[in-house]
């Protein structure tokens, strides 16, 4: 093992790898600490009167029984909290035109969606909480509410925010080459319009904080189940007027997030606010019907969509159309542009595909407000790519593996740039394409589906090539002036028995962020990786850094624990080398022990390094003083992104009778570089999959035409269950990046991205014998039955 | 401020009094009353099963229980199963398969596998899907639980309950 | 989501709980398994005065089999009649059914007597009790009575219960000889409310159907019978079967769900008689 290169032994020797991660053994224990389990003396709980209406002003808020109930201890509104908050505006310089107007954790003379939290009460218990909002009286007016895309987009509806001319929040146009050109030349022009529905995120934690608030010195301590403890921290510096020495933000365990956990919400706002007010803890954990009212959705996406190809079924073109619903605001500190934004640079991006016309039109509506989630506009752009891309290959009478073959970007063109503008380092559409075919077996599935077609048995089968997005640079949200940090920060200690103490700013939420900073501090330090401990997730403990979200956590936060584990080496081997009166180039750190470097001796254990130095440096030389601490900070810079690469496929079966979707088989292959812990990619890959199908056949967030919110209960909103998922076959091929010194990139989104896209397809193969084409997600067996002309 | 009632339970093996108001489920007065933190309220309405206990023998969900229903009843919370061999093994089979991410769901994804393997020893793939389809988790995708359950019957002897 | 503070008084035999239901009346509610009540009032949808807790009756927790006659206690808990030999023998119909009712845990606490007040279209029970000609026997302060189940549905979460009356046992006639039980529901996951199930009793004399009670759930506003005329006189083939489904279908009178329109129940109903019918003796040679 070589010292001080890191590129020279990245391949495959990262130890540990089949060593279960500790925070499972902790969970599997019942040892895990979310927020709600942490005990506080002197609690006060919160709970929200929310708006029993999409639109509504506010006319009159009576709160007077609900401060004389025993137990209360603080009733607030909206214009309560002027003078302690101030308001935000989800808005970034690199979305020009993008408006939005002011938020205010609880509504102020409007309320806009169901469920935006109106009158907060503080009491002793969450139940005598809620006992006073049933005493509170509000006099609403309620306005006319704007629902669907296209009653948004209508130019002579009603306008939500009136200080605008229309509901359109945002509008981007994004072209290459001539594609108007292209499709007059095309010898095959196929289209569709495709209506995604609107999902949320529902994390079995739900959102969750505690605000401690200590009016002595205006410090604030906020336990909080967020991905992102310093945007947190610094949110609350700015909106609460305090000093940023004197916030600190604690993320103990959190229960799943997914991007979910990334964002500015009212209440919690609220809680912050409420511990000011009162100079005592105040908890808010959301409940699972709050949840599903105020979470950020995702996802409402109506895309009508054309693709131009010449006779040999090469794709010339694209053109695009994306109106996507955000709800009344735009979302702070990330915008609800991101998504629709990236959904329309995702179309065609696995394709050599020159021309490109995308529009997306952001428009405001009356429901809750959607924002980043787990792969962020990959399941739109992917699908609506994907379908065309199987209407193309049956125009051109092409098998679906053949025209994606045809149309892939091949290994001779890389670094390429896809026609909407992204970079791509490197992938391996082809190798991936290959394995896949063979992994699955296509031609034995061809010929069972023709055999089981024949028994009146529909089977499908569905693939789809994607691009994914990992890795965010500085390019991302640094030049849109949000205060997102994109660089990493690690400081690394060796403890006085040899042990290794591993402080990072990249996040846990079970993906396994700290067995992998783990495994790379021990590979790069040379140690045993049970040696090695890692502290997330405590602003006044950790260096500040972007946290993890948009699949940043095991590439960019791997690279800051690489570099400071050298830098730890090398002041642990110069130590060495003043013990053992050599030079520090002389030694090697082994398992934990100083070797000869010429000859692999052992000379002497970290745990005596540790004992000598911090314990008798009398014995070293008057001048000299051991570095036993280091930090690193590590900054991704050029290309704003690194792209991984991948496709998958489904096979599966549709009742036709009933519409239901069985499926039966589910295959991923990925490539996202060098892999640090071959179980923990699988097993993001596996869980992203579950999401996409939760969002192409079960999750729907179902509004009535009020804006009445109807699926809000686990009952009425059908997550997957255990059930009904298949296995997931996963394979690999590895492309490391050079962007960063790990080799390693993201793989958070590989599954969501395209799981939706393969059942889509398949569901579509399946029915073509019998004419029908779904357009419209989840696919229920009630859309599934109409496209058949059943009903 | 609520009333509360004295009442008396065997919590994991052990004799416990507490004093509980009327609308207490037994889920609020684990987590907050006794410090049982490992069974959690995911939804509160009996969907997500993260809840999940035992009570006198039987798997229930502990939010749709009041406290005060069960004077006098056994629970056995996910913390429990002390010297229990198949807990243990399960416990083991988890954390090796990496059959959790976030924990969340992982008590009464326990309990409900401990459930399924005390009186199926050796079931089938689909049959333990089915069986922890009242377990929702959100993040594993459901393949690893069903390994790690999968693997724990294996090495269970062929007519042994496992306890 | 927590539930409004109430008062909880337990009732340990039939006698006490009707005489509390009597004094309290209409702000008193019964609690027996909870599954439906309990998450009902963490939503405040529920905010009963008073909680009457019955699930300690010990005399509501027996399954007796007598003169061809099941009698299942309202107490009884699914996983207790799950696991009678008694009603294996005499209700295969209810072994078959209990497995789709919502998840294990669920199943371990709900009881027979709740289901059926509370009365879910959705539910499995009422309509398992419809197809079985089950008598509901109902008892308040004032004495007893028994009312056939298809008497006792009115309309959704609505039945004959009067004031002050409880749920204290079903009455079944065992299976006959000829007779046969099938059950089956269409859901898009495991546990979940169905889009339409069917429970469905049919009675044969040498390949001739002589009496057919086909109940359905999940598809109007409380369980109901269709189709069972269609079938008397005939052998059940798979023109028979047909009819039969064309009857289900015109006969209900469908409600629409969060993701199924009528249409789509009613396509849904159609099938579900077909692939329920096709599953009895007969059918299977």
């Amino acid at each position: 093992m070589s010292t001080t290169s890191g590129k020279a032994q990245r391949h495959s020797q990262f130890v540990g790898q089949d060593k279960p991660r500790r925070n499972a053994i902790r969970h599997a224990h019942g040892r895990g600490r979310f927020v709600d389990d942490i005990a506080f003396g002197n609690l006060a709980h919160l709970a929200f009167l929310r708006s029993p209406y999409a639109h509504a002003e506010i006319l009159e808020i009576d709160t007077e029984a609900a401060r004389a109930l025993p137990g209360v201890v603080d009733v607030f509104t909206g214009p309560d909290l002027v003078d302690i908050c101030t308001p935000w505006v989800g808005k970034l310089d690199h979305f020009s035109g993008l408006r939005t107007p002011e938020q205010y954790p609880l509504a102020m003379e409007r309320a806009r969606w169901n469920g935006e939290p109106v009158v907060a009460v503080v009491a002793e218990s969450r139940a005598i909480a809620e006992d006073a909002l049933d005493l509170i009286m509000v006099e609403w007016a309620e306005l006319p509410a704007i629902i669907g895309i296209d009653n948004s987009r209508s130019t002579n509806g009603p306008i939500l925010h009136p200080q605008y001319d229309s509901n359109v929040a945002f509008v981007m146009n994004l072209t290459a080459g001539d594609a108007k050109a292209a499709f007059r030349d095309a010898a095959y022009i196929v289209e569709d319009t495709l209506e995604l529905g609107r999902q949320t995120g529902l994390t079995l934690e739900p959102r969750s904080i505690v605000a401690d608030f200590d009016p002595s010195l205006r410090k604030l301590t906020a336990y909080h189940s967020t991905q992102t403890p310093y945007q947190m921290q610094d949110v609350f510096v700015r909106h609460f007027n305090l000093s940023e020495e004197n916030v600190r933000v604690i993320s103990p365990d959190v229960g799943g997030s997914f991007g979910m956990k990334l964002h500015v919400y009212g209440e919690e706002m609220a809680a912050v606010a409420a511990s000011i007010r009162l100079g005592r803890p105040v908890k808010f954990i959301a409940d699972r019907m709050e949840s599903f009212l105020s979470d950020i959705h995702l996802r409402e996406h109506k895309v009508h969509a054309r693709m131009a190809l010449n006779s040999g079924g090469e794709i010339l073109a694209m053109e695009v159309d994306d109106a996507t619903g955000i709800g009344p605001f735009s979302v702070y500190p990330r915008t609800s542009a991101m998504e629709g934004n990236q959904a329309l640079r995702l179309m065609g991006a696995p394709y050599k595909m020159p021309h490109y016309d995308g529009t997306l039109t952001v428009l405001f509506q009356n429901k809750a407000p959607t924002c980043q989630y787990r792969a962020v506009g990959h399941p739109i752009g992917v699908t609506v790519t994907e379908h065309l891309v199987d209407l193309a290959a049956k125009a051109v009478g092409l098998n679906p593996f053949e025209i994606r073959r045809r149309n892939i970007v091949t290994q001779d063109m890389y670094p390429h740039t896809t026609a909407t503008g992204y970079i791509l380092e490197r992938l391996s559409h082809e190798e991936c394409l290959a394995k896949l075919e063979a992994l699955m077996d296509y031609p034995k599935l061809i010929a069972e589906q023709k055999e089981m077609r024949e028994r009146g048995i529909y089977r499908g089968i569905g693939i789809a090539a994607f691009i994914e997005i990992t890795n965010p640079g500085p390019a991302f949200y640094g030049i849109g002036g949000a205060r997102i940090s994109s660089q990493d920060g690690c400081v690394i200690k060796l403890e006085p028995s040899g042990k290794i103490r591993v402080s990072v700013s990249v996040t846990e939420q079970g993906q396994g962020t700290e067995t992998i900073m783990a495994q790379v501090a021990a590979t790069y330090l040379g140690v045993d990786l049970d040696h090695v401990d890692v502290v997330t997730g405590d602003t006044e403990r950790t260096p500040y850094g972007g946290a993890t979200w948009a699949s940043r956590g095991a590439g960019i936060g791997g690279a800051t624990v690489m570099k400071a584990a050298l830098a730890m080496k090398e002041n642990i081997l110069e130590i060495a080398g003043v013990i053992l009166q050599g030079e520090a180039d002389d030694f090697d750190l082994v398992d934990g022990q100083i070797v000869d470097r010429s000859n692999q001796q052992v000379r002497m254990s970290l745990a005596e390094i540790g004992r000598i130095a911090y314990f008798r440096p009398d014995t070293l030389p008057q001048d000299y003083h051991p570095q036993l601490s280091v930090s690193r900070h590590f900054v991704p810079q050029g290309t704003p992104f690194d792209f991984t690469n991948g496709v998958q496929a489904s096979y599966l079966e549709v009742d036709v009778e009933t519409g239901i979707v069985k499926l039966l088989n589910h295959w991923v292959v990925e490539d996202c570089g060098i892999i640090l812990n071959q179980q923990l990619v699988d097993e993001q890959i596996r869980g992203g999959v579950v999401h996409g199908l939760g969002g192409v056949l079960f999750e729907e967030c179902l509004y009535s035409e009020n804006g009445q919110m109807m699926s809000a209960t686990m009952a009425d909103y059908l997550a997957p269950l255990a059930s009904e998922m298949p296995d997931i076959q996963i394979d690999h091929v590895c492309t490391p990046t050079e962007m960063t010194p790990l080799g390693a990139k993201g793989v958070g989104e590989a599954g969501t991205a395209a799981a939706g896209a393969v059942v889509l397809n398949a569901v579509n193969d399946a029915l073509r014998p019998l004419g029908g084409t779904l357009r419209t997600t989840p696919l229920t067996p009630e859309r599934i039955l109409k496209a058949l002309g059943k009903i | 401020m609520d009333p509360l009632i004295p009442v008396s339970y065997t919590i994991n093996g052990k004799s416990v009094q507490q004093q509980v108001s009327v609308r207490t489920t037994l889920t609020d007065m684990l987590r907050h009353q006794m410090g049982l933190t490992a069974t959690h309220a995911g939804c509160e309405q009996g969907s997500c099963g993260a809840c999940t206990v035992v009570v006198d023998g039987l798997m229930v969900r502990s939010c749709l229980i009041f406290a005060i229903q069960l004077d006098g009843a056994r629970i056995e919370t996910s913390e429990g199963f002390a010297d229990d061999q198949l807990m243990d093994e399960l416990r083991r089979n988890f954390a090796d398969r990496n059959a959790l991410q976030c924990g969340f769901c992982t008590g009464g994804m326990l309990v409900a596998a401990h459930d399924l393997l005390s009186r199926t020893p050796h079931p089938e793939r689909a049959e333990i899907r089915e069986k922890i389809s009242g377990n929702f988790c959100r993040c594993t995708g459901y393949e690893a639980i069903v390994d790690a359950i999968s693997k724990t019957a294996q090495a269970l002897p062929l007519e042994d309950s496992g306890k | 989501m927590k539930p409004g503070l109430f008062q909880y008084v337990r009732a340990d035999d039939v006698e006490k709980a009707v005489s509390l239901l009597q004094e309290f009346g209409d702000e008193a509610q019964l609690l027996a398994g909870g599954q439906s009540l309990v998450p009902a009032m963490a939503l405040r949808m529920a905010l009963p005065d008073v909680l009457i807790d019955i699930s300690s009756i010990a005399e509501m927790r027996s399954i007796t089999l007598t003169d061809d006659v099941l009698r299942i206690g309202a107490g009884c808990r699914y996983v207790d009649v799950l696991r009678s030999e008694d009603v294996a023998r005499a209700a295969p119909m209810l072994v078959q059914a209990i497995p789709f009712i919502a998840h294990e845990a669920i199943r371990n606490r709900g009881t027979i007597g709740g289901s059926l007040a509370h009365a879910d279209p959705a539910s499995e029970l009422p309509a398992c009790m419809l197809a079985l000609d089950a008598a509901i026997v109902l008892q308040s302060a004032s004495g007893a009575r028994t009312i056939a189940a298809e008497d006792f549905f009115l309309g959704t979460y609505s039945t004959a219960l009067d004031e002050g009356e409880m749920i204290i046992a079903v009455e079944i006639p065992a299976i006959a000889v000829n007779q046969h039980h099938r059950f089956l529901e269409i859901s898009r996951r495991s546990g979940d409310y169905a889009i339409s199930g069917g429970a469905f009793v049919l009675e044969m004399d040498a390949g001739i159907i002589t009496a057919a009670r086909l109940a359905f759930f999940a598809v109007g506003d409380c369980a109901v019978l269709a189709g069972s005329e269609a079938l008397l006189g005939k052998p059940l083939n798979a023109e028979t079967i047909d009819q039969v489904a064309q009857r289900v279908g015109e006969e209900i009178t469908f409600y629409g769900d969060l993701y199924n329109g009528i249409g789509a129940k009613r396509q849904i109903t159609k099938t579900l008689t077909r692939r329920l019918l096709a599953q009895f003796p007969g059918m299977e040679l």
